[in-house]
């Protein structure tokens, strides 16, 4: 599993951040991206569901292998 | 504490509404009491309500038309997010295409692209996870004393005496101003936003208090610069040219503005919810980690802010045809009670796990201070918790609330 996000539609919620921050990474203007390579270590996948699914933005999305 | 005259403060006269979809009244006393049973009816016959009242307006209350209507930049303006129009001879201050916000230029919220976007572009960095994470201790030491004033008594104001009392310090920290003026912004904000909201020459009055404060602190730093927010803006450029002196003071009204009333109604009304269900109190007590989702549950469920905007073009809406000039009501509150976008909407579930919430707002305009809001509310609830972990309501009809727009607990006795 790979969580992405689309940068043109986050708004710096931080909604994913607060919910995975095993995930995320934020910048300085508070707007995130996937960590790493956005591979999602299958203990977190959960977490990875529910930052999907607590995104105002829709702006979090999951790639299944 | 307060001189905001008894005149000033009176609560705005409102004539009976009987029909809430063609005449809604946002300063009706029960709607400022409880706002959901309107909305519930609104969504089922008529989605998008209309009204004359206080300068007229129109007020979506399902989940998809709010967050589509947030979207719809440039077509829906924010340069006035507030309803009420204020005097024509007031003076204004629209310097720099900053906006205006209660008649002062107030960006980013008050702007549109492009200057929206540097605007708000300036002021993030001092409100990321990490920037407001600074905050935390200094959140936590004043929550403590504020308990600590009252512990021995067995009473105390959840609202007046405590959720209050908070964000007024928070910022004047972020600021770098006077802590001692905590107390004067109380008061101002309160003129502007809660009893100025429906009364726009009060409105002026503390509007101009406030710019001539920030005015003060801008001459300040110009002579003895320092290493705080306003200090940073004087020096920031944007293409190469300073920033003038009207658009700090316009950022620097907004933070105070939309910092202060918008977070102690959010802190009030979870102590509200918590003090009226002590089985919510009882498993957070249990079990603190459980915090952070009942914030949100919390923020969902009482979202206090509904800004608006203005329509550019004529424009029709799910059948609605919207003038040019019109106002819309962003009911974020309304959106987050619909029960097409949440299961079982109208109940409070503190563990809600999908919680796609939009009380800080969706779109451009973003809560610019949604992590230092959730980390007051998380430390000052936590900290409630912690110190008075049972607690009750001293008598549910003495609990008083303001609305508008912005919703919260004014006076809420709590006995423990
Ligand atoms: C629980 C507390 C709060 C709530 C519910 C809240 C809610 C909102 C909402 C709904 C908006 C969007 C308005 C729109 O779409 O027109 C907004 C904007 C804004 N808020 Fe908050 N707010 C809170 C606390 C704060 C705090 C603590 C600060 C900073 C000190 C702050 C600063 C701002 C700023 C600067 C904007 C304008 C952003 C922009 O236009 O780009 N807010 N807030």
């Amino acid at each position: 599993m790979k969580i992405v996000i689309d940068s043109d539609k986050c708004e710096g919620h931080n909604r994913c951040y607060s919910i995975a921050p095993e995930l995320i990474e934020v910048d300085d203007f508070g707007y995130a991206t996937a960590a790493g390579d956005g591979n999602v270590p299958a203990e977190l996948e959960e977490k990875a569901r529910l930052a999907v699914d607590n995104c105002p933005e829709f702006a979090v999305t999951i790639v299944e292998d | 504490m307060t001189d905001l005259t008894s005149d000033e403060s009176a609560a705005p006269s409102t004539d009976p509404v009987t029909d809430w979809a063609s005449d809604y009244d946002i300063f009706d006393p029960d709607y400022v009491t409880d706002p959901f049973p309107v909305w519930d009816d609104l969504r089922a016959e008529c989605p998008i309500a209309k009204t004359e009242r206080w300068g007229g307006s129109w007020l979506p209350t399902t989940y998809e038309d709010v967050v589509a209507m947030a979207r719809m930049v440039p077509e829906l303006s924010s340069s006035d997010p507030i309803v009420v129009r204020p005097p024509d001879d007031g003076p204004s201050d629209h310097g720099d295409g900053g906006g205006s916000y209660h008649t002062v230029n107030a960006p980013p919220i008050s702007s549109d692209p492009p200057v929206h976007t540097w605007s708000r572009r300036l002021i993030l960095p001092y409100f990321s996870p990490k920037a407001t994470a600074q905050h935390e201790p200094f959140t936590r030491q004043l929550c403590h004393d504020l308990i600590d004033a009252h512990i021995d008594s067995g009473t105390i104001d959840g609202a007046a005496e405590y959720a209050q009392q908070i964000p007024p310090r928070v910022i004047a920290h972020l600021l770098g101003v006077d802590p001692e003026k905590a107390d004067d912004f109380t008061e101002w904000v309160r003129g502007v936003l809660e009893v100025g909201l429906s009364n726009p020459a009060v409105r002026t009055k503390y509007r101009i208090k406030i710019r001539e404060f920030f005015m003060g602190e801008i001459a300040d730093r110009k002579k003895n610069p320092g290493d705080d927010l306003i200090s940073d803006l004087l020096s920031a450029e944007v293409e190469g040219e300073p920033i003038s002196d009207l658009h700090i003071a316009g950022t620097c009204n907004l933070l105070l503005v939309a910092g202060i009333d918008t977070t102690w109604s959010s802190i009030g009304a979870a102590l509200w919810h918590l003090a009226d269900n002590p089985q919510d109190t009882r498993r957070l007590v249990d079990d603190p980690s459980m915090l952070p989702t009942a914030n949100e549950e919390f923020l969902r469920a009482y979202a206090p802010v509904t800004m608006a905007r203005v329509v550019q073009e004529d424009i029709e809406v799910q059948g609605c045809p919207m003038s040019a000039g019109d106002k819309i009501l962003m009911n974020f509150p309304g959106a987050n009670r619909d029960p097409e976008a949440f299961e079982d909407a109208d109940q409070v579930i503190i563990d809600r796990q999908r919680n796609r919430h939009v009380a800080f707002g969706v779109g451009i305009h973003r809560c610019a201070g949604s992590n230092l809001a959730r980390m007051e509310m998380e430390v000052a609830i936590g900290v409630f918790l912690e110190r008075i972990p049972e607690f009750s309501l001293v008598d549910p009809s003495a609990v008083t609330w303001a609305g508008g727009q912005v919703r919260g607990p004014r006076q809420l006795p709590i006995r423990f």
